[in-house]
């Protein structure tokens, strides 16, 4: 006969080290880091943009022009893009994980997704940073005050 | 369950609203014609509704989202969780209350 290897009770026990990627960790994180950035950030938004003066009458070409005149709301308007884009992405891409069974039709959803939101992403930071406030030519009625002031 | 079911789908209409938007903003590289005539949709009351409902989104899912930080990293979270989510729909309230009769002034006069 062997003696017992019956550990003593409550040794508590040995977990293999993880050998997956750290992917799954990062994005549960990024969620809620980028989470509560994203309550900062669009509150703001909406309260420039809804609350204050007329609201949602007073936005047009002349109040974007006047919003991104400024770095400040250039800035700001980016990251929130990049922030929402992310956060929304990833979220989606949970959703499609959770609900789509077939690896095929997995993958494609993945795929529509991804595309939609690099084109997205990369638009919006194009339109950010090639903003013209006061265009060649418009009528100068739509424009912004600046535009022909002076 | 059904706060989390909430935050789902709140967070796939958002999500499909920001596509859109980035796409009517990107219209001001276009020209101020081509934006104003977009963003004049906006001002409809019909849309004038859907804002509210996307604004009561928006901030449903920020405050559950807190929420879920709060049972996440909080110690006493996982406990109090029920707790929180009331706190997070008072919260709600205070929100639709302050931003509810101005938005209806703006889109209905007033």
């Amino acid at each position: 006969m062997t003696a017992s290897t019956i550990p003593a009770p409550r040794t508590g026990y040995t977990r293999h080290a993880s050998t997956r990627s750290k992917t799954e960790l990062f994005a549960w994180l990024f969620m809620r880091l980028s989470g509560i950035v994203l309550v900062v950030l669009i509150f703001g938004h909406l309260f420039v943009n809804l609350w204050l003066g007329d609201g949602v009458n007073a936005i047009d070409f002349g109040f974007v022009a006047g919003k991104w005149a400024n770095p400040f709301w250039q800035i700001w308007d980016l990251v929130l893009l990049w922030l929402a884009m992310v956060h929304g992405t990833n979220g989606m891409r949970t959703i499609i994980a959770d609900y789509a069974e077939r690896p095929g039709t997995r993958i494609a959803l993945q795929v529509v997704l991804y595309v939609a939101s690099a084109i997205i992403i990369t638009l919006g930071t194009l339109v950010i940073f090639t903003f013209e406030p006061c265009p060649v030519g418009a009528d100068p009625a739509l424009l912004a005050s600046f535009c022909t002031a002076g | 369950m059904w706060s989390w079911v909430a935050h789902r789908v709140t967070g796939v209409g958002i999500f499909f609203f920001l596509l859109v938007h980035v796409l009517d903003t990107a219209l001001v590289r276009v020209s101020p014609e081509a934006y104003n005539a977009v963003i004049a949709t906006y001002k409809t009351p019909l849309m004038g509704l859907a804002e509210i409902g996307l604004v009561a989104a928006i901030v449903y899912h920020a405050f559950n989202g807190l929420r879920v930080i709060l049972v996440d990293f909080w110690k006493g979270g996982p406990k109090n969780q029920r707790k929180l989510f009331w706190g997070a729909m008072i919260l709600w309230l205070v929100v639709m209350i302050g931003f509810l009769p101005r938005h209806l002034m703006h889109v209905f006069g007033g």
